[in-house]
């Protein structure tokens, strides 16, 4: 029998246990939560076991909650087992005073990039990272732009008046 | 059969400028000569960064011949070109590196702001994007559209060549375009 969410979510919570929590299969695809500092732990783990094997890294970004309070930048990984063709998502939740997380750039090198184009737009601070600076915004920017606080529009911008053009 | 010879007799000619001749001389103003050489030889450097540019190719290609105005050399380098075309969306962080092509083109030299995201930010009123290259280079003609036609880009070039062939060779030297290159930054 072929690998399946329900085998996956089985082995997750034998190895992890009760630090998983909030699991549910959006369209088949199986997210869960973890603390922010076992975030490498559980990756290792699903990327050395034989049965999990999920050995590519397809998305490295975040979200910004500003309702869930101290917990509201959420850092969200999915992985896919490409022998098997199956997907994974996996979220942790850190708080945007102090938003920390560990880098997963020695396990997977693809998060490299991503992880400065995160921390580029939502301030999340990767630790152990080779170089984090920003990578698509202009360099002398001080602010994460992606934040719910911030507006899309341009700042600088005096002759549009908010009326006329909807903003 | 052979196809039968045809000759092209309906070629269009720039006039003469208006001048004194004689016998194997002909003599007018400098300026006019000068206007006249410089607006039927405009070599263009295209800066394409998205649609536009691919309204520019399709102005350069046969159907919307842009060749036939005297801008066939297309230079890929701003050593050789006069005119700086900038087509397509200018982020933020290409401002500098725009700026740093039109410093490198030599006097004289002339911008053609090609659709709405050169001329003013276009669509994309957002924070990464440049609202306007005149932000950081001065510009001569705006071409609006989204994206222009290639008729619409071909008017943009027909009028900056109006601006080209009436323009004094002393203006590079003047106060005002000292204090336009001033407001600028740009020595």
């Amino acid at each position: 029998m072929g690998l399946t969410n329900e085998i996956i979510q089985l082995a997750l919570t034998e190895k992890f246990g009760e630090q998983l929590t909030e699991w549910e299969a959006q369209y088949g695809l199986l997210t869960f939560t973890a603390p922010a500092d076992m975030n490498l732990k559980v990756m290792q783990f699903l990327y050395d076991d034989e049965q999990m094997r999920f050995r590519f890294l397809t998305d490295l970004t975040a979200v910004h909650y500003p309702e869930r309070k101290g917990e509201e930048i959420s850092v969200v990984y999915h992985l896919h087992n490409l022998v098997d063709n199956i997907r994974l998502r996996f979220k942790v939740y850190v708080p945007v005073e102090k938003p920390d997380v560990f880098t997963v750039t020695q396990r997977f090198s693809a998060a490299n990039w991503m992880e400065r184009e995160t921390y580029d737009f939502f301030g999340v601070n990767f630790i152990g990272h080779p170089n984090l600076i920003r990578i698509l915004n202009v360099d002398e920017m001080d602010y994460f732009p992606m934040r719910k606080e911030y507006e899309m529009e341009d700042p600088t911008r005096r002759d549009k008046d908010n009326e006329m053009f909807g903003r | 059969m052979p196809r039968p010879v045809q000759y092209n007799t309906k070629v269009k000619m720039v006039e003469i400028p208006e001048g004194y001749s004689g016998e194997g001389f002909f003599s007018t103003a400098f300026d006019k000569i000068i206007g006249l050489g410089r607006e039927n030889s405009l070599w263009p450097l295209p800066f394409a960064t998205s649609c536009c540019g691919i309204e520019f190719m399709a102005t350069m290609g046969s159907h919307y011949d842009l060749g036939r105005f005297g801008a066939e050399r297309m230079g890929f380098t701003p050593r050789q070109c006069d005119v700086l075309l900038v087509a397509g969306t200018i982020a933020k962080k290409m401002g500098p590196i725009l700026r740093q092509v039109y410093l490198q083109m030599a006097e004289p030299r002339w911008v053609i702001a090609i659709g709405a995201c050169a001329s003013s930010g276009g669509i994309f009123d957002s924070y990464p994007v440049l609202q306007g290259i005149d932000q950081v280079i001065p510009v001569d003609v705006y071409v609006p559209g989204c994206p222009p036609r290639p008729e619409g880009i071909i008017d943009g070039i027909l009028k900056l060549q109006d601006l080209v062939h009436h323009e004094s060779t002393r203006r590079r030297h003047s106060p005002v375009y000292k204090e336009l290159m001033e407001s600028y930054g740009i020595q």
